[in-house]
């Protein structure tokens, strides 16, 4: 990897990310106790009689995935913006996309991959009937980098604001639907008996997409708020 | 640049906006009104009531070009929001933020009459149809543009990143739209399809349908004018063209 190519940059914001993320590693795990916490609601909201709750164990979790990535966007370019590394990124000689690439990819690793983990513990929690596990890690390994990438393009709107928790979260939800209904319903359709493979293969579609287009929609985003 | 950007730059400037909105705007308003009660009289007195459904049926001259427009205005805004991103053309930033309001109107009017309809017909006010669950995506859709509008301090800037965002909902709605109807079919348990079977539709009921599409086409042209109007004239205040189009020609005594 020569020194000033688009590779060495691509792992330059990643190797920048993920120190700075390791070095505030309390922070990075609140998805998880977010997750964790809502996965306990539940059960105390709905009483704990266990085949109504597998019933509903695919769609609880993927609902709380999704607003547990929802949680960590708002920083995802707020503190670049600040500290005036977003600028240099934006001058720089580099693509921006590429760079967009990588902090999307770094929110995917610090948020998506960690409720990846949690998700058997937190379907068995639950009840889910172990033969739809594998397809909701499946789907969840398709969408929630989708959710990262919708969800980056939605933070560099924002970027310039200074509380957009819930505007955030009103413009990514719309836009995730698609994701979320096909992800829960491959698990709704495994415990049906029905085949799974078109919801998996539709999420499969959407990741490609999203990863081809979505950086540059979020470089495209990011330059407008920074003109 | 070919003679269609510049006659679209023409149109770009706020002060013959002003000029060419004012002058139509009472026509499409007095178009609008005509088409409106036209087709009120049509599909309420005239058309006979469905042999199906009764009289109630007659909520869908509201009810279907409002949920024709609900879908053509979030066109129209992202289109808008194309040439303001592309060309940088302030009128069409301010148009396109200014369609969103009236599309979320319509969008509401959709849902509203729809539950209204579908309290004689389905025995409840909301079910989760595909159409109904689409429309009210599309309504939260257009609540995140206005949204984000608002929340940008710079005008300009906001006007923006809320069209780069219906442009990013424009591509999305075929998606949810695919997606709420795979969704509905999955739980095939208490889906109704009121309109199963039901492939061709009567002549008598079919022009109040039209006029009101037209009536509503017109309505909107007349509130867009008018509010992309009060936009421009917010905006550029401080310049003597909307001095002269608040105060008249002399400008006011101090």
């Amino acid at each position: 990897m020569r020194k000033g190519s688009v590779l060495s940059a691509f792992f330059g914001v990643i190797r920048r990310d993920a120190l700075s993320l390791w070095r505030r590693r309390a922070d990075a795990l609140n998805p998880i106790w977010f997750a964790a916490i809502v996965i306990t609601l539940f059960p105390l909201a709905l009483g704990p009689e266990a085949a109504k709750l597998a019933r509903i164990a695919g769609g609880v979790i993927w609902v709380i995935v999704l607003l547990a990535s929802l949680l960590s966007l708002d920083a995802l370019f707020r503190a670049d913006l600040e500290e005036g590394s977003l600028d240099v990124m934006l001058t720089s000689a580099q693509p921006l996309a590429v760079l967009a690439g990588a902090k999307i990819l770094l929110h995917w690793i610090a948020t998506g991959l960690p409720l990846l983990a949690i998700t058997p513990l937190a379907a068995t929690a639950l009840g889910l009937s172990p033969r739809a596990l594998p397809v909701l890690l499946t789907s969840l390994a398709l969408g929630t980098p989708i959710i990262s990438v919708i969800g980056a393009c939605a933070a560099a709107l924002t970027a310039g604001l200074r509380r957009a928790g819930m505007l955030l979260s009103l413009i990514v939800l719309p836009l995730v639907v698609p994701v979320l209904i096909f992800g829960a319903g491959a698990v709704e359709a495994s415990l049906t008996g029905a085949s799974t493979t078109q919801p998996l293969l539709l999420l499969a579609a959407g990741l490609a997409a999203a990863v081809s287009l979505g950086p540059l929609v979020c470089a495209a985003a990011l330059r407008l708020g920074n003109h | 640049m070919n003679t269609f950007l510049i006659w679209l730059n023409s149109f770009g400037s706020p002060e013959k906006f002003h000029r060419v909105a004012l002058r139509f705007e009472p026509w499409l308003l007095a178009l609008a009104v005509i088409c409106g009660a036209a087709a009120l009289y049509l599909g309420l007195v005239k058309a006979p009531a469905d042999y199906l459904q009764g009289e109630s049926a007659r909520i869908m001259y509201i009810h279907i070009p409002a949920a024709w427009m609900s879908l053509f205005i979030y066109g129209f805004m992202a289109a808008a929001g194309f040439c303001a991103l592309v060309w940088h053309f302030k009128v069409a930033e301010l148009m396109a933020m200014a369609a969103a309001p009236i599309g979320a109107g319509f969008t509401a009017v959709t849902l509203i009459t729809g539950s209204l309809w579908g309290r004689p017909t389905w025995g409840t006010y909301w079910v989760w149809d595909a159409r109904l669950t689409s429309e009210l995506v599309l309504l939260f859709l257009y609540f995140g543009v206005i949204g984000l509008y608002n929340a940008i301090e710079d005008q300009r800037k906001g006007a923006r990143a809320a069209s780069l965002l219906a442009l990013i909902g424009l591509i999305n709605l075929p998606v949810i739209h695919f997606s709420v109807n795979w969704w509905n079919t999955l739980h095939q348990g208490n889906s109704i399809n009121l309109f199963a079977g039901k492939s061709s539709i009567h002549e008598s009921m079919l022009w109040p349908l039209i006029l009101m599409a037209f009536a509503t086409k017109f309505w909107f042209g007349a509130s867009l004018l008018a509010r992309t109007r009060a936009a421009l004239l917010e905006f550029e205040a401080g310049k003597e063209w909307a001095q002269t189009a608040l105060f008249g020609p002399r400008r006011p005594q101090a």
